[in-house]
């Protein structure tokens, strides 16, 4: 589910640095559509799930180390990812947002 | 044409395709090498936040962001290659499965190598 989002959202990540390569007009393009209400509410969303994928991702590790398969893990790992993607997905944006513009 | 064999008599016989194995450790590879890109692209994300184009150019001119760039790109192309061949073949059987599935590589290498062009572009300044 995430990794079918993440696939598409790549494409974000591409035509930003594309357009980035490309010249001030791509660029300002690009910039002013994830700037927009819109860009922002799927770049969120991307952040999301990327970070959801992350620690899903995490939890299979340790599956697959053979660990965890406890009712109780199970369901203490689930919400642990749930609430860990949100936990990161939110410092992120407190950070990106109160670093706007600091680059320059 | 109506087949009256069971899925099972279909696929006895014929063996593994024998590239799983392969596949299913190269996800797992990757999905670790993921997390450290995803690092480097949650800092680079958070850094250029409302940059100019100069400010981005400026910072893909250092060559340890170039690096994470490229193995940015690598790293998740080939991971969601993977991972969206597993979908497919889970879920799309007859006619759009091949060319579902050539398409996913089209694409996952198309994200790749332009990203990878991109970030060779911004660091050498051009």
């Amino acid at each position: 589910m995430t990794g079918a989002a993440n696939y598409f959202g790549s494409i974000l990540l591409a035509a930003w640095l594309v357009s980035a390569a490309m010249g001030d007009q791509p660029f300002d393009a690009v910039s002013s559509f994830l700037g927009s209400p819109i860009g922002l509410i799927i770049l969120f969303g991307y952040t999301w799930s990327v970070m959801h994928h992350m620690l899903g991702g995490v939890r299979h590790f340790i599956w697959d180390f053979g660990y965890g398969f406890e009712i109780p893990t199970v369901r203490a790992l689930s919400w642990g990812t749930l609430l860990g993607s949100l936990t990161l997905t939110a410092v992120i944006w407190v950070s990106a947002v109160s670093h706007w513009g600091a680059a320059r | 044409m109506t087949n009256y064999r069971t899925a099972l008599k279909d696929a006895r016989g014929l063996g593994s395709a024998k590239g799983g194995t392969g596949d299913f450790w190269l996800q797992r590879v990757t999905a670790v090498s993921n997390i450290l890109v995803v690092a480097f692209l949650v800092y680079t994300a958070v850094h250029l936040t409302g940059a100019s184009r100069l400010d981005v150019k400026t910072y893909f001119s250092q060559p340890i962001a170039a690096i994470f760039g490229v193995l940015l790109a690598f790293s998740i192309s080939v991971h969601m290659r993977i991972g969206m061949q597993v979908i497919i073949e889970d879920y799309v059987h007859g006619f759009w499965k091949v060319p579902l599935l050539l398409m996913n590589t089209f694409f996952a290498v198309l994200i790749g190598a332009a990203t990878v062009l991109a970030v060779i572009k911004l660091f050498l300044g051009a």
